[in-house]
């Protein structure tokens, strides 16, 4: 699998580590606990399908980028620096 | 037997070689099986299950029966395909799963009671009586199982991993894959073109056809001629592509050195990891049995692979050769035999009206129904009409129809279609974008027509790419494919085999279903068909056929199971070459490392890094000898010790003092320059992270350090708050770990060392408690932090990584001149542990701020990573365990870290657990033995007595709960 | 029909052509008491105790494929009670004893064989992790023995002792663990739930929960409408597919894990070993195939097949700890759908809808659960109370943090547990 990152080009996976889902860029407001930051740490849709994920070029630049990609089929429609992306 | 006139081995160059001990000779080019086969042996293994005399079966890495052991010791390779491994002079292979001599199996007493060993008995007895089943059954099934044997020592044998890249992969080097490169190559393509022999052309060695009027190996060696003139194909042979993955990634195995004798300089194999833009798939096909009774005697093959032996590798592996065919291509085998001058007995086809190509005997709509010979085929029964009759013969070519080889058109989760015209599956349009077949493996079986489609599939690849197609002429070649006709299975009595590496016969495959295992994913299971060392290649079609025939669907409902990698098995020392011993993982040295080996410290791994245990001085045989010494020094004179691991990152920004107060629970923003903090990392969900100390050096700059075990780890965090989640602040920061070589100086005569090394001294009012500055040593720029994980008066000292082992020698020598000297991490630990300091031993990743007692340092004024999650109920419960310090109050004075707490009379069992021991030590310091754990509200039972239990090391110990803090409670030693 | 070495026998001298299906193939009725969706391991394990315990028996297991046909058609066969967090020492040690019985119980060979799981640590302070973890199993009355450098060596002579990256210190050793047969134990569930009257309807595929104020009501199914009063939903990677045509969603991210095997080799493995310094652990099948894997590939996945690189990762962590399986080859490689929750730990509980209950979450260790997840699961169907080993399987505990059974300590990052 191979991810393009804006900054190196397209990078083979192995220099990459992913976190999760997009939504961790929606950091709720509000410094208690609450529905909305439950939903942050925990629930997910979790469907078929194309997503939005938060990988980390760790091993190159050290950008994080939003990557668009399908969890069915592993096919990478795009990818984003996360600072151009904001929730 | 060999063949005048015939092959393409080298016969200016015998090799000498030997099986099951006895010698034999072949030529350079042989594969074990055609040199054995030239010698005459026909025997060569035994069958998995029944133990039955097998011979060879194919002429490729299809094979199932020939599967032997090479090499001897712990170079010993078990289940190599006789039919790949090519002869060297002193290759030593023996054969397999047998008990006694291959001759002579005494576990051939198997094939006496099969109808008591049929398809998953196993799961039906062996239960009785109860614990039976591990002491006795087990045991001897294990022993029974398994085909090769490995020794328990690695073999000194060395392989390698690569990587490579090309613009068109080209998979297979038959006719379809050598137009396919050309055309490719032509236009302007870098190509890999890659085969799994050692030579080119494929089919077209073995089959006897004309290209352009010429042999076909003409043809084939006038088209390598011209794929290396055009100078951008790189010609892979010996390498087998074993998966397709994502992004058009292959998987290949190269077989560098496996067919020569072992030199140190050449590896046995190399792993590839191909990165294609576009590729061709023109891996062929793979012709399947015919399950009749009895298939499986030594002497009964492949036709296709007896015109292999005949023209690549000039043996026979018969001298008086029945063919049983089913379509028109396994004809040519008979053609080909004759024109080496063997004896052809006759052709048994099951279709009617149909003519020879030969001058043979032909029976038609006539089928084997059984044959003789037990450790080699001597005589075939044939039904034909209503009427049976015998044939002497000792080889029969068998030809159920061809499997396109589709493999790696799956192995990204495609399915396979069913093509009634040629009775087997093709690969689905599209199966794998970028990945273009061509020729047999897509169902083209004439030779035209697989030229033609090599250049057509390239032409696909070459659009893809945006390059202009240049085609080569197609040459004249073979245009009927020829016609067939399936015949799933002969009905007659007597078992039929389908699997024969797993010993699988038709019956099994019946019986499956009418058991209700019906899918065709359950009768694999059940039968265990298709999951043998041959992965199904020559059974799986069958067995769906007669499957999908005993419960009434057809073969395409039936469908296959799921193609996975890898194509043919691949050595796990050459998919992990390179990881053996240290070469898992990259070693890490500090500047000291040299230095504190000299000394003899013993090393040991924090992370990737090497950092000493103690330093012992001569005398000490013990190493609590050591480290008493060590924590005594540095408590009455002054240590150092190497703390460069633990992470450094440099920060700077305007809103460098925000993002601190982001990322740390307590307050950064307010810290002046030159001053230094404790701080505390939180995860997003509340629990801690990381606990470190970052110094101000100036407006907008601050050093943060980090443990050693979690640099990596707060760096990408960091990158992460600062890039997604706060890309308002103005900050930029690097990690600086490796840049700086940094020492702590702990003890009363910390300062009195410093102060022979800086070019100016400091005391205690210009460089209090927690202040750091910018420093001269000896001249060099540095930087000083008064802080202290030993509860000392203590500094830490860095210079950059280039003056690290000069500064350390010099302070150590300046240390030991003042009673003091190195000391290593044992010391370390018991300092700290004295002073109740924290480490990932107590922050393990299941612990808040609450539980180790730093709630305080959880600001109220301002957001930070974890804060709202650290507020859940649950997190803030009295009855969570909470750190504690524990000493022994009674006779038995050890603790143990891994011991739980219980109440003195409570039973030491889960519902009474009311805590753990997470560090102990033994405290020079106090005379006894301390610990640190954490105990169930466990600050509101300071001055209990409890008891600790550790029945792993059969250790109880009555302890008095205590403050973690042992020692100078009042924290003034730091401040002196 | 029972199952014993003389009926083997028997049947042999018969031609084989006696035995009865395993299971029948009965059509859907148009509703039952209990609806499992689900019939992979646990869903038929529940259905079989549901029946077993409960006398349940108007009971359907609706599985979109072939019975077994998820994680438990592929797994590394690992059976083991070494959890360190209670919760989970209670669950895992239940499960260990229905392991125990089970043979006997289903009257199938499901090839339990505990010869031991050997847990390597590579540092001081692993050690001591171990040592909770080992002394928690003792307190909760399983197994456990802590190995210095030279217990291993007896027991593992194999290792690589000397050249290795990370040197071997000891290992925390269970007895009592060890492995079973994966299909054998989906197939000894269906066939004792069948033999019992509970319906398996395979090739049904669920599409719809229906469900009227706020009670559960039945399913929609490419056979048809089936109606319920009680449905649990047991469908491992699946979970929030499920769930969210009952408008839940999940604390659970789908991923891909990779298994591997090599070719069939004598004897050379007797125990499961885990490495501890990089996901790896392996042990021997009865076949005679080194059954391996590691870690996930670390991205949410529904395909069920890994990447080439974290598979040389797996094998290159094989590699430094014993160099002698780089003789075998490595014959098949997997991919399947784990469940990964919010802590790595399960969630057996009710719904905030009436009758729908959910069991999922099972991450990478469902297989172990196998008897005590289906236990477990019908008990809290049959009676709506949880069964005493499984009182904190709720999901509710993500959001009220108490009591999260974290064992791996990584924190609310469902990919790193």
């Amino acid at each position: 699998m191979h991810i393009n990152c804006p900054h190196c080009g397209d990078r083979d996976q192995r220099e990459f580590s992913i976190r999760g889902h997009g939504t961790g860029l929606s950091r709720p407001k509000g410094e208690t606990w609450s529905d909305d930051w439950n939903d942050f740490l925990h629930i997910r849709d979790n469907l078929a399908g194309r997503i939005q994920e938060l990988w980390h070029h760790g091993g190159g630049c050290g950008a994080w980028l939003v990557v668009d990609r399908s969890n069915v089929t592993h096919e990478i429609f795009g990818t984003r620096l996360v600072s151009e992306v904001r929730s | 037997m060999r063949l005048d006139g015939k092959g393409q081995i080298n016969r200016d160059t015998p090799v000498r070689f030997h099986f099951n001990g006895a010698p034999y000779s072949g030529f350079k080019g042989d594969t074990v099986a055609s040199a054995l086969m030239a010698n005459g042996v026909k025997l060569v293994g035994r069958s998995f299950k029944y133990h039955r005399p097998r011979g060879v079966l194919t002429a490729g890495s299809e094979e199932p029966n020939a599967l032997i052991q090479v090499g001897e010791g712990d170079a010993m390779l078990p289940n190599v395909r006789a039919t790949v491994q090519e002869i060297y002079a002193g290759l030593e292979t023996s054969s397999q799963n047998h008990i006694g001599p291959l001759e002579f199996d005494l576990l051939s007493i198997n094939d006496l009671v099969p109808n008591f060993l049929s398809a998953g008995f196993y799961y039906k007895t062996f239960m009785w009586p109860r614990g039976f089943w591990e002491k006795v059954y087990e045991p001897v099934i294990r022993r029974a199982a398994g085909l090769g044997r490995i020794t328990h020592g690695a073999s000194p044998e060395e392989n390698e991993r690569v990587f490579g890249f090309c613009d068109v992969l080209v998979i297979g080097g038959g006719p379809a894959g050598l137009m396919a490169a050309l055309t490719a190559a032509r236009s302007g393509a870098d190509v890999i073109l890659m085969e799994e022999s050692a030579d080119l052309g494929e089919r077209l060695l073995s089959d006897g056809e004309l290209i352009d009027g010429l042999p076909a190996d003409i043809w084939v060696d006038e088209t390598v001629a011209a794929l290396r003139d055009t100078g951008h194909v790189r010609i892979m042979t010996r390498t087998t592509a074993t998966g397709a993955y994502d992004g058009l990634t292959f998987g290949a195995v190269e077989r560098v050195g496996s067919h020569l004798p072992h030199t140190p300089d050449l590896p046995r194999e190399c792993f590839w990891r191909i990165r294609a833009r576009q590729a061709v798939l023109a891996a062929g096909a793979l012709e399947r049995p015919i399950a009749f009774p009895m298939n499986d005697r030594p002497g009964i093959m492949m036709a296709s692979a007896i015109r292999t032996y005949v023209n690549r590798y000039g043996v026979t592996p018969g001298e008086k050769v029945a063919i049983f065919a089913t379509n028109d291509d396994a004809h040519k085998t008979a053609v080909e035999l004759i024109d080496a001058g063997v004896d052809v007995v006759a052709v048994i086809d099951s279709r009617t009206g149909i003519q020879a190509h030969g001058d043979y005997r032909l029976h038609h709509e006539a089928q084997v129904i059984s044959t003789k010979g037990r450790r080699g085929l001597t005589e075939l029964t044939v039904r034909s009409g209503g009427s049976e009759f015998r044939l002497e013969a000792d080889c029969l070519g068998m030809s159920g129809g061809w499997n396109p080889t589709l493999h790696l058109t799956c192995h990204t989760g495609a399915r396979p279609v069913w093509n009634p015209d040629i009775h087997a599956f093709v690969p689905v349009d599209d199966a794998i974008k970028g990945l273009h077949p061509a020729g047999a493996c897509r169902g083209t079986f004439d030779t035209a027509g697989c030229l033609s489609e090599g250049v057509e599939a390239a032409a696909k690849a070459l659009k893809a790419l945006g390059k202009r197609v240049r085609r080569p002429d197609l040459p004249m070649a073979e245009d009927a494919a020829g016609a067939t006709s399936p015949l799933w299975t002969v009905e007659a009595k007597g078992r039929a085999w389908l699997d024969f590496a797993n010993d699988v016969t038709t019956k099994d495959v019946r019986q499956s279903a009418a058991e209700g295992f019906k899918s065709v994913e359950h009768m694999k299971r059940y039968t265990t068909q298709g999951m043998a060392p041959d992965q199904g290649k020559s059974s799986n079609i069958g067995a769906l056929a007669v499957l999908a025939d005993v419960t009434g669907k057809g073969i395409p409902e039936t469908g296959t199971t799921t193609y996975r990698p890898p194509f043919t098995p691949i050595a796990l020392a050459t998919m992990g070459a390179g990881a053996q011993g240290k070469g898992f993982a990259p070693e890490r040295f500090t500047t000291s490392h040299k230095a504190v080996t000299a000394r003899g410290a013993p090393m040991m791994e924090a992370g990737l890094w090497y950092r000493p245990s103690y330093l012992p001085l001569p005398g000490e045989t013990h190493w609590r000898q050591s480290c008493d010494r060590e924590v005594t020094m540095v408590r009455n004179a002054v240590g150092v010790i190497d703390v460069s691991t633990l992470g450094k990152i440099e920060i700077f920004g305007a809103d460098a003092g925000a993002f601190l107060d982001f990322l740390y629970t307590n307050m950064f923003s307010t810290l002046k320059p030159g001053r230094v903090r404790y701080g505390l990392m939180l995860r997003e969900d509340g629990h801690v992270m990381d606990d470190g100390t970052t110094a101000c050096l100036a407006p907008g700059h601050y050093v943060m350090t980090t443990t050693t075990a979690a640099a990596g780890a707060i760096m990408a965090h960091m990158e992460f708050v600062s890039q997604a989640l706060r890309p308002d602040l103005d900050v930029m920061f690097t990690s600086v770990t490796e840049q700086w070589a940094q020492f702590s100086v702990a003890g009363p005569r910390a300062r009195e060392l410093l102060n022979r090394v800086l070019d100016h001294p400091i005391d205690n009012q210009t460089f209090p408690f927690m202040q750091c500055g910018a420093v001269k040593v000896h001249g060099i720029k540095g930087r000083l932090f008064r802080i202290s994980f030993s509860g000392e008066q203590a500094y830490e000292i860095a210079v950059p990584s280039a003056y690290g082992d000069a500064l350390y020698r010099d302070l150590v020598a300046r240390a030991e001149a003042l009673g003091g000297g190195g000391y290593g991490l044992e010391a370390l630990n018991v300092l700290r542990i004295e002073k109740g300091f924290i480490t990932h031993g107590e922050i393990h990743g299941q612990v808040t701020a609450f539980d180790v007692g730093m709630q305080g340092m959880l600001s109220k004024k301002k957001d930070f990573i974890g804060k709202a999650a650290s507020t859940r109920p649950g997190l803030l419960e009295a009855d969570r365990e909470q750190l504690v310090g524990l000493k022994p109050v009674g006779a038995v004075k050890e603790l143990t870290a891994g011991a739980h707490l219980f109440d003195r009379d409570a039973e030491p069992t889960r519902l009474n657990d009311r805590g753990y021991i997470t560090s102990v030590a033994y405290s020079p310091t106090l005379g006894h033995f301390i610990g640190l754990g954490f105990l169930r509200d466990g600050p509101n039972r300071v001055g209990h007595h409890m008891k600790i239990v550790d029945h792993l090391r059969g250790v109880t110990t009555e302890v008095e709960i205590c403050d973690p803090v042992f020692f100078d409670p009042e924290g003034g030693r730091a401040r002196g | 029909m029972r199952y014993s070495g003389l009926q083997v026998l028997w049947q042999g001298l018969t031609g084989n052509k006696g035995w009865a299906p395993v299971w029948r193939e009965p059509e859907p009725k148009p509703e039952y008491d209990i609806i499992i969706i689900g019939g992979g391991g646990h869903g038929l394990a529940t259905a079989y105790y549901l029946a077993r315990e409960h006398g349940l028996t108007n009971v359907a297991v609706l599985e979109k494929g072939y019975l077994g046909g998820g994680n438990v058609g592929r797994n590394t066969t690992i059976v083991r009670a070494n959890y360190v967090l209670p919760g989970n020492s209670e669950f895992y040690s239940h499960s260990m004893k229905l392991w125990e019985g089970l043979e006997a119980d289903l009257n199938y060979n499901i090839m339990h064989s505990q010869r031991g799981i050997v847990n390597l640590f590579h540092s001081d302070g692993q050690r001591d992790a171990y040592a909770r973890r080992g002394n928690a199993m003792i307190n909760q009355g399983d197994d456990a023995i802590l190995l210095d450098r030279e217990g291993c060596r007896k027991m593992l002579p194999y290792l690589d002792y000397e050249q290795t990256r990370f040197p071997i210190y000891g290992g925390l050793y269970h007895p009592r663990g060890g492995t079973a047969r994966h299909d054998a134990v989906t197939w000894g569930f269906a066939r004792g739930a069948d033999q019992r009257g509970v319906d398996l309807i395979q090739n049904c595929e669920v599409t719809g929960i229906d469900i009227e104020n706020g009670v559960v009501r039945g399913v929609q199914t490419s056979r048809g409408a089936i109606r319920a009063k009680k449905v649990g939903i047991v469908v491992a990677g699946r979970s929030s597919q499920v769930a969210a045509m009952a408008g839940m969603r999940l604390p659970v991210e789908s991923h891909v894990l990779q298994a591997f095997v090599t070719e069939g080799l004598k004897p050379v493995i007797d125990t499961v070993v885990t490495y501890g310094m990089g996901h790896f652990y392996i042990s021997q099948s009865d076949k005679g195939g080194l059954v391996f894997g590691g870690d996930l590939d670390g991205y949410s996945s529904y395909a069920a097949r890994g990447n080439l690189s974290m598979a040389e990762h797996v094998i290159e962590a094989g590699m430094t700890l014993m160099p002698m399986i780089g003789k075998a080859r490595m014959l098949r490689s997997w991919g399947g759908i784990v469940d990964m929750s919010a802590d790595g730990s399960p969630i057996i509980d009710k719904t905030h809808i009436d009758g729908l209950y959910f069991n999922g979450g099972w991450c990478y260790g469902g297989f172990k659960a196998t008897p005590a997840s289906g236990h477990c699961f019908a008990h809290l169907m049959a009676t709506d109370r949880p069964h005493n080993a499984a009182t904190r399987h709720r999901l509710d505990r993500f959001t009220t943090g108490r009591r999260l059974l974290d064992e791996e300590a990584a924190g609310s990052q469902h990919n790193l547990h």
